[in-house]
Parts: C-alpha cells; structure tokens; sequence
C-alpha cells in the first residue's frame, strides 16, 4: 500500500511543529559548529584571540606524538568503560527484565536514583573515597595497618611482612587511569543498562524455550539466540556509553591528575587557559570525526 | 506390557496458589497420536510443558520412554516441540532454523546437510533454505517449525496449538497432512488443542481436560459416543441434555422422567438407582423425525424453530416439559421446501442406547 501524499496544509502544519526544535538547533549548534569549524583553520594571535586564516597547521599539530599519546590513552579509557559497562550492565538488565512486571519497573527506578544527584557531586564524592587520605586509604593505612601490627606482635611469623610493608603506604588509587574508569562506568552503566533492558525485554522468551528444546545448554542458547537478538541494544548502549567517555571532562580533571590527561582537558586546557581557540577548535573536530567514523562502523557490524 | 512413549504419574503443577495441573495420570503409547483437549487455562499447556522439561512438576514423576526425567533440563530430553508461535529463530535463514538442533548435537556438517534437506521435502518446502522467517507465509513456518523439530528424530513430539494461526482451509488441509506424516515418521505426537473438531479428525486418542484435571481418556468414538460426564458431552460436539428422575429401570435399562412429566426410555451402561437425579445426553444427529409417533418410546413435541444449513436442516423442538431440544436432519433429497414447518406437531425417537445416562 502506497502512503498518501500528504496535503500541502498537513506538512505546513508539521513544519510548525518541528520549528522551535529546528530553530534552536539551527541557532545554537549548527551555526556554532561552522564557527568553530573556521575557527580551526585560523592562527592563535599573539594576546589571545584568532586571526583568521586558512591553515592545517592546528590539525597537523594534533599529530605531535604528546597529543596522539594522549589520545590513544583516551581511546584505550572510554574502551575499557564501554566494555566493563557492557560486562556489568547486561547481566543486571538481564537480571531485571526477567523479574515478575511488577518488580521491573521498581528496579529501574533504583538504577535511576543516582541519577538524581548533580554529576559533579557524584564525582567529587569518588574523589573523597579514592584520594590518598580518603575514605579507602584511610581504611587501608589505618585500620587495616595497625590489626596486621597487632596480629604480626601476637603471633610472630614472616608472612605478614610484605603484608605490613604494602599496608604503610597509600594505595596509589588517585590520580590513574583506573580511577578516571571507576568515576565514567559509575556515571554511565545505567545508559548501558537502558537500552539492554530494553531490548531483552522485548525478547520473546519462546525463542529462548526453542533454543533449549532444540538441546542448546543455557551457555549456547545465550551467545546463539539471546545475545544475537539483543544486539542492537548492546550497540545502543556501548555508543552510548562510548561517546561521552571519549569526550569527557569533569571526571578525568578531578580523579585524573596531571599524569591522566584525557582529550577533553586538553580541548579545555586550548581554550581556558592556553587561549589557543584554533588548536582547540581542531582536536573537537578530529574528535568528532572519530566519534562519527567508530559509531558508523559499530552500527554496521551490530547489525550483520 | 505395552511399551510407553509418555508417562505421567500424579503429576500437578502448582503456579503459587494456582494449580494449573491437577494430579494427572497419562499413559502415551509408542507411535501413537495422543491429544489434550480442553478450554484454554484447562492445565493442557502446562501438562505439554512439563512433558517438554521447560516446567518442573510439583508433585509426580515424567517418563519418557522408560527414564524418569526429574529435574531434566528441556535440552536432555528426547523431545521436540512445534510451538504455538512457531518459535523460528528470526536471526536465522531457514537452513539454519533447521540445523540448529542437529549442530547443537555435533552432527557432521555433510550429515546436516543432508537432514536438512531431507526434513523440508518431508514437510514439502524444498528449496526455501536460503529464505529468512519472516519472509515466509504462516503456513510455511509452521511447516518449518515441524521440520526443525522433526529433523531430530525425536522420541515424542510435542504440538502446542501448531495450527492455531492459519485460516480455516489451510488448517483442514494441514490436519491431514499431519496425521499422514505422523503415520510416515512413526514419532509418537502429543498434540494439544481446544479444537474439538481438530481433536477427532487427528487423534488414536484424546485426553479430555478441565480445570487441570483429565476427565477422560479415549478414542475419538469413545470420546463422542459414550462421554463419561455433562462437560464432556457438551464441550465435545453439540449435545441435548435433558435433566430428570430414575424412575423404572430392569438391567441397564431405565425409564427417566424429565421435569416430572416426560417419560423417556435410555440404556445406560452403569447402574443407576431409582429416583436417582440424572442427566440424559442425546446427540441431534441421532434423533430422528416423524408426524406420526412410530412407538410407544417416541417423544412427543412442537417445532418451533428451523434453520437450514445446507448439508442438514436443524429443528428446534418444544418439548412437553418445555425443554428445547435440537434435532439435525441431514439433507439426503432434492426437496424445495421444509418437511416440518414452525408449529407442527411432531414425534422424536432416537435408539435407547445412542442416548447416554449421565450421573455427573
């Protein structure tokens, strides 16, 4: 059946609609996207500001091994965060889609709460358990440390050495990579929960039954019938998870350090402090780009 | 002893409060086509599903074969199941759908080429392996949902509503080719449907079920011609009953009398005593017509209604205790007009012993 062609008044109508959605993202994102995409072919002036030109040289300095290195390490970071968000998050979408209908909606609503608090706030509170006094090293150096002197005094043997050793100092938690991990997959698991409830929710549980009846063990009938038909929520909220990781900021500037520098505080460093606007300019469009390239291949593959 | 393909020994299944089967004793023979007849929530999915292995009975033991199957998980047991929405893998061609069962068992892959082919030319569908479920018609995934099961050989086969989905004609046409194939491949099949119809066409037997229990277990004949109780009579076919008193009675043989007034003369089969309260159950097709009462045993009475339908004519007659009772007529002359018109007296008579004696 062939769709009516819709009458001229109709699609004025939707026009009106769609407008202020249209407009804002006209006049506040794509607009400024060209900006900043002339912008990054200008020059830093010398007090600041851009001069405007027509140069490569900001997207040939991306390629400096300091950028690219940083690069990689943010690459490797958001990867991590997808795939330990993936590993967490579709066992509890899992685990909540195949709840009673009316716990479902409950569980989902606990994996929301989080959510209500400010994501600075969120972080900062990560900050206070991973620093050097915070709450896990002040565990690990104090009392943890002084039951292992009062165990070693009591019962004297050599094995508790290395134990004593390892506990007098801090746990290098703050400041690493793995920190800046800890804070994106606490931020985004429940974008990676989302979808994949999503999708195994919709899943016809007959199909599961088919796989078993047709002697698949529960092991086969996952990867055979239950990962491939709940893959593009897997895809769904690997991008989604991915994107904002690749891209982040406030985590990687307070767990991070100065040693942990993502992408996205040397974009920031560009324009706050260096007041380089082009350079800036550039590494947000390779970025971009990145993000474009990656998110289209993964969706072609999610989907053979 | 016969040899057993199913068998279900006190077996029920509790959902929470709700008991779904109910103490259910079920012997299935090797080869033969076995059906669950009942009204949907009657406990015949369930019963068909504990057979399967996707529930755990309550109470009772399984065997397929000669094995008790306790907790056996679904995928080892020797049975297959054609599911109600078919069940094909949508992610999966039609090849694929098939094989699954036989890859799952490490079949050689030249040996699942070879199956597979030969279960779609059973089911009539060569040369679709290439095609994915949702290009096909719904008489062709059922079709392959029966291959995919059938390509494994299994002991038992069960069927839950296969043709539930597919229009009138195609379902006529798919009961025979069923029955025919069962006949072919010897697999026993347990077959579940609400279809009475369905049930009778198909079945070696039929277990009758209601509210999670079997009331009763029979040929088709069995089944129809000597119903053991009202809900069996009623949900099999179309019935008359017509409620009344023992009131004389030598052998089997017993006058009852309906609503205090209507003498009628039954061969019952179990004894009954006098002033018992009973039910008689008279088939319409069994009864037959006539202006002029041809014994003492017919039943007098007042056409009230007639509907032609075609191959048989139905009259609605008035009894003198003013029960309804329908009386079909088949067809069998040419004849324009309608032999018994609204508002003839008439007499009923059916043999004493095509009426049944119901105590339940």
């Amino acid at each position: 059946m062939a769709t009516q062609p819709r009458s001229r008044r109709e699609s004025w109508r939707l026009m009106f609609l769609i407008f202020p959605s249209l407009f804002w993202l006209l006049v506040f994102f794509l607009i400024p996207l060209v900006i900043v995409f002339a912008i990054s072919f200008g020059q830093r002036g010398t007090y600041g500001g851009v001069v405007w030109d027509l140069t490569l040289e900001n997207y040939a300095r991306f390629f400096d091994p300091l950028y690219l290195r940083i690069f990689g390490r943010t690459v490797m970071i958001a990867l991590t965060t997808t795939v330990i968000c993936l590993l967490t998050g579709y066992p509890l979408a899992y685990f909540i889609a195949t709840r009673p209908p009316r716990w479902r909606n409950g569980l989902i609503l606990l994996l929301m709460i989080p959510f209500w608090t400010n994501f600075l706030v969120r972080t900062y509170a990560w900050l206070l358990l991973l620093r050097d006094a915070g709450l896990i090293n002040t565990f690990w150096t104090g009392g943890l440390h002084n039951v292992l002197v009062w165990v070693a005094a009591a019962v004297p043997l050599p094995i508790w050495d290395p134990l004593l050793q390892a506990t007098s100092v801090h746990l290098p938690l703050f400041g690493t990579s793995g920190a800046i991990i800890v804070g994106l997959v606490y931020a985004w698991l429940p974008d990676m929960v989302l979808p994949c409830y999503a999708a195994i929710e919709r899943l016809d549980y007959s199909l599961v039954e088919a796989a078993q009846d047709l002697y698949a063990n529960r092991f086969k009938s996952f990867t055979r019938v239950i990962l491939p038909l709940t893959m593009p929520g897997v895809v769904a909220g690997s991008v989604l998870v991915f994107i904002p990781s690749l891209g982040a900021y406030v985590t990687p500037d307070l767990l991070g350090g100065a040693k942990s520098v993502m992408i996205g505080n040397v974009v920031y460093a560009q324009f706050m402090s260096a007041r380089d606007h082009p350079f800036g300019a550039a590494i947000s469009f390779v970025l971009m780009t990145v993000m474009l390239i990656g998110t289209l291949i993964y969706f072609r593959a999610g989907r053979e | 002893m016969p040899e057993y393909a199913v068998q279900l020994n006190h077996v029920s299944k509790h959902f929470g409060s709700v008991v779904a089967v109910n103490d259910v004793w079920l012997s299935i023979c090797d080869g033969e086509f076995f059906s669950l007849l009942g009204p949907s929530g009657c406990g015949k999915t369930t019963t068909l599903r504990l057979i399967a292995g996707f529930e755990l009975p309550s109470k009772g033991d399984i065997y397929i074969g000669d094995r008790l199957q306790g907790e056996t998980p679904a995928y080892h047991r020797p049975v297959n199941t054609v599911f109600q929405n078919y069940a094909l893998f949508p992610h999966m061609t039609v090849f694929q759908n098939v094989a699954f069962g036989l890859e799952m068992r490490r079949v050689s892959t030249e040996e699942i080429q070879h199956s597979v082919r030969e279960a779609l030319e059973l089911v009539r569908l060569p040369g679709i392996e290439n095609r994915k479920p949702d290009q096909l018609s719904g008489g062709q995934q059922q079709r392959v949902a029966l291959a995919r099961a059938l390509v494994n050989q299994p002991k038992v086969l069960l069927l839950d509503e296969p043709l539930g989905a597919l229009d009138l004609k195609l379902r006529k046409a798919m009961q025979l080719e069923l029955k025919a194939l069962q006949h072919r491949v010897g697999i026993t099949f347990v077959y579940v449907t609400h279809d009475q119809e369905e049930a009778l066409t198909m079945s070696d037997r039929i277990a009758v079920m209601n509210n999670g229990r079997v009331l009763q277990i029979g040929t088709p004949e069995d089944i129809y011609d000597r119903p053991i109780n009202r809900f069996v009579a009623d949900f099999i076919g179309e019935t008359n009953f017509l409620p009344g008193q023992v009131k004389a009675g030598r052998g089997g043989d017993a006058v009852v009398l309906v609503d205090g007034v209507l003498p009628i003369h039954v061969t019952g089969d179990r004894g009954v005593g006098m002033n018992d309260e009973v039910t008689i159950a008279i088939r319409p097709e069994k009864i037959s017509v006539s202006v002029e009462p041809t014994d003492s045993r017919a039943v007098p009475g007042v056409v009230e209604e007639v509907v032609y339908t075609g191959t048989d004519t139905r009259y609605l007659v008035r009894l003198t205790d003013q029960t309804i009772a329908t009386v079909r007529q088949q067809n069998v002359g040419v004849r324009a007009t309608v032999s018994f018109p609204i508002g003839t007296q008439v007499y009923l008579h059916w043999q004493p012993e095509t009426a049944r004696l119901l105590t339940a």
